[in-house]
């Protein structure tokens, strides 16, 4: 068999892997409608999606209108955090980095913390929505020093990772202190809100991260081979003709969009934007036009996955999502560790 | 047929100069040039200069391509042990670079036969990070060939390989500028290396270029004292090749 067989054998076989991983992500959708305070047979779920009109009324309410918004949210959103965790890790060149671990993450809780405790509005226009805005805002903000400290000269991606951390510490600090001056009913809120939900999900707040996912996905493949490129060292990806400087100032904003986005609307998801991407390469490596979507896919399938364990771990009880993604993730996680004998990073 | 030279050719990080008035006449393709010298001495920045990865006073005179600063490809020492990637998919990542997706059978076929050249297709679905150093070396000779490149930087491409395959990389380096027209420059410490498979010689030291021309008339006692403070004699084998002794630090 020669190099050129070998080459287009592995091809194929990721191309089945990813179609696998889509057919695995359609079950965990229908699993995840059919489950709640009501549980209906596949069969419902599934008639009542295709052929909506010949549902009937209170079906067609609790698929349409509540449940689908919810699943479809923790599949965009799962996508949107892998893919942003996929991302950093490969401009940063460093398997910690994330959403979480760059302190995007916390600083969003911190800036809807300040709308939910001390009822500050970072952005006047938007007082209705300020706990979202603010989020938004401050992981933003998070983002952009991020980025402004990688442009400074003599700066490493080490030094970025640890900048990053400071972040964290420093915004759960802060986070801590809004905490302990809150009132009991906005201590509760603030808790809710970093443990991840998607109990609120509309339709339009889907559309909202479906058109970012829409819009940057297809940037970032276009972007391929230079981002594969890069995992081989920035000297030797300059060679290669890629602007490093550049793509990664590129690729960081539009990390930081896929991040600040969804978690301003659902809250910290912590784990998926680690680990989506890390099971991804794992399976698919890293050559980007595979590993993008295996990323997409596996934070999508994670957090549907765990969408569904929240409503059956305790019958009657839907648990935080934050928290069933780390119960859940960890030991999936270690077995795919220990288990592969192909190098994760 | 391609031609390189520098004018007052220099370079610096920050405000420290790290390479400074580098001129060299033109150099014609179909040569193999080392660049030799010190640790630290700029070698690999005249190379980045070069390659205009980075910026610096002085003119990089590239003639007779049409692909531009395209047809310089710098093989740097740093060889991305760490990205989960195979031989294969690196090489072909390096080829790819500005493309589409689109992978086509030629392709395949160029990287097939660039594998088997250098001996390294028994590797070709290995994880990098599977590799030794030596053969690390060998893939970034590859990802750097699959470029054609028109002048290829080399930056010690030998220092992780045996002997034999030290031999076989420069020989194989050598026909390759020959066969294809290519200009070649090694940065490399091993001057009976140098002395046998490189025309020229160009000796960097503390950023700038002490001197430059036929690598035997390069290479000598004085040169060894003066640059690398070693007391050195360069003689001639039964086979009429100069090769140097080294008798201890100066």
């Amino acid at each position: 068999m020669t190099g050129r067989d070998q080459y287009r054998a592995r091809v194929f076989r990721r191309l089945v892997i990813l179609a696998l991983l889509s057919l695995a992500l359609c079950v965990s959708i229908a699993c995840d409608m059919a489950l709640g305070p009501a549980n209906y047979a596949l069969r419902q779920v599934l008639s009542a999606i295709f052929d909506p009109a010949g549902a009937e009324a209170q079906l067609h309410v609790v698929i349409w209108d509540i449940r689908m918004p919810i699943a479809l949210m923790a599949v965009l959103v799962g996508a949107s955090l892998s893919v942003a965790g996929a991302e950093m890790q490969t401009i940063l060149a460093n398997p910690l980095a994330s959403p979480f671990t760059l302190g995007i993450s916390a600083a969003a809780a911190f800036g809807a913390a300040l709308g939910l405790v001390g009822g500050i509005a970072l952005f006047p226009g938007a007082v209705a929505y300020m706990v979202p805005v603010n989020a938004f805002i401050m992981a933003m903000a998070a983002a952009l020093f991020i980025h402004l400290a990688s442009t400074m000269r003599g700066v490493s991606v080490e030094t970025i990772v640890l900048l990053g951390i400071a972040l964290v510490f420093s915004f759960n600090a802060a986070l801590s202190l809004l905490q302990y001056l809150a009132s009991e009913q906005a201590l509760a809120a603030v808790v809710f809100w970093t443990m991840g939900s998607f109990a609120k999900a509309t339709w339009a707040k889907v559309a909202m991260i479906l058109a970012l996912l829409v819009l940057v996905v297809p940037w970032l493949m276009k972007d391929a081979w230079a981002l594969t490129a890069l995992r081989l060292g920035d000297d030797k990806a300059a060679s290669m003709g890629v602007n490093v400087r550049t793509l990664r100032l590129r690729v960081m904003m539009l990390a930081s969009l896929l991040t600040a986005i969804p978690v301003s609307v659902v809250g910290t998801i912590g784990f998926v934007g680690l680990v989506g991407p890390h099971i991804a390469r794992m399976i698919v490596g890293e050559d980007q036009r595979f590993f993008l979507p295996a990323s997409a896919i596996s934070g999508a399938l994670l957090l549907s996955g765990t969408s569904v364990l929240s409503k059956t771990l305790v019958p009657g009880l839907i648990l935080p999502i934050g928290i069933i993604t780390a119960l859940i993730g960890v030991p999936f996680f270690f077995i795919l560790i220990f288990g592969s004998r192909r190098r994760a990073w | 047929m391609v031609a390189l030279a520098l004018q007052g050719v220099g370079a610096s990080y920050g405000k420290t100069s790290v390479l400074a008035d580098v001129t060299l006449a033109e150099l014609r393709s179909g040569t193999v040039t080392a660049v030799i010298g010190p640790n630290a001495a700029g070698k690999s920045t005249l190379f980045k200069r070069i390659a205009g990865l980075i910026k610096g006073p002085g003119l990089v005179e590239l003639s007779d391509t049409a692909r531009g600063p395209q047809a310089i490809c710098y093989m740097p020492q740093d060889t991305g042990a760490n990205a989960v990637l195979t031989v294969y998919e690196s090489v072909l990542l390096s080829a790819k670079q500005g493309s589409s997706w689109r992978v086509s059978d030629a392709e395949l076929a160029q990287i097939d036969g660039l594998l088997k050249a250098l001996r390294i297709d028994n590797l070709a679905f290995r994880g990098l990070g599977e590799l030794s150093g030596g053969q690390r070396q060998l893939v970034s000779l590859a990802q750097a060939l699959v470029r054609r490149p028109e002048v290829l930087l080399m930056d010690e491409p030998t220092s992780a390989l045996d002997l034999h395959r030290q031999i076989e990389v420069l020989g194989l380096v050598g026909d390759l500028a020959k066969r294809n027209g290519m200009i070649v420059m090694i940065a490399i410490h091993e001057l009976n290396h140098a002395l046998r498979y490189c025309e020229n010689t160009i000796v960097i030291a503390h950023g700038k270029m002490a001197a430059s021309g036929a690598t035997a008339s390069v290479i000598t006692t004085e040169m060894l004292r003066n640059i690398y403070r070693i007391d050195a004699r360069v003689e001639t084998c039964s086979r009429g090749t100069p090769f140097v002794v080294v008798d201890g630090p100066v």
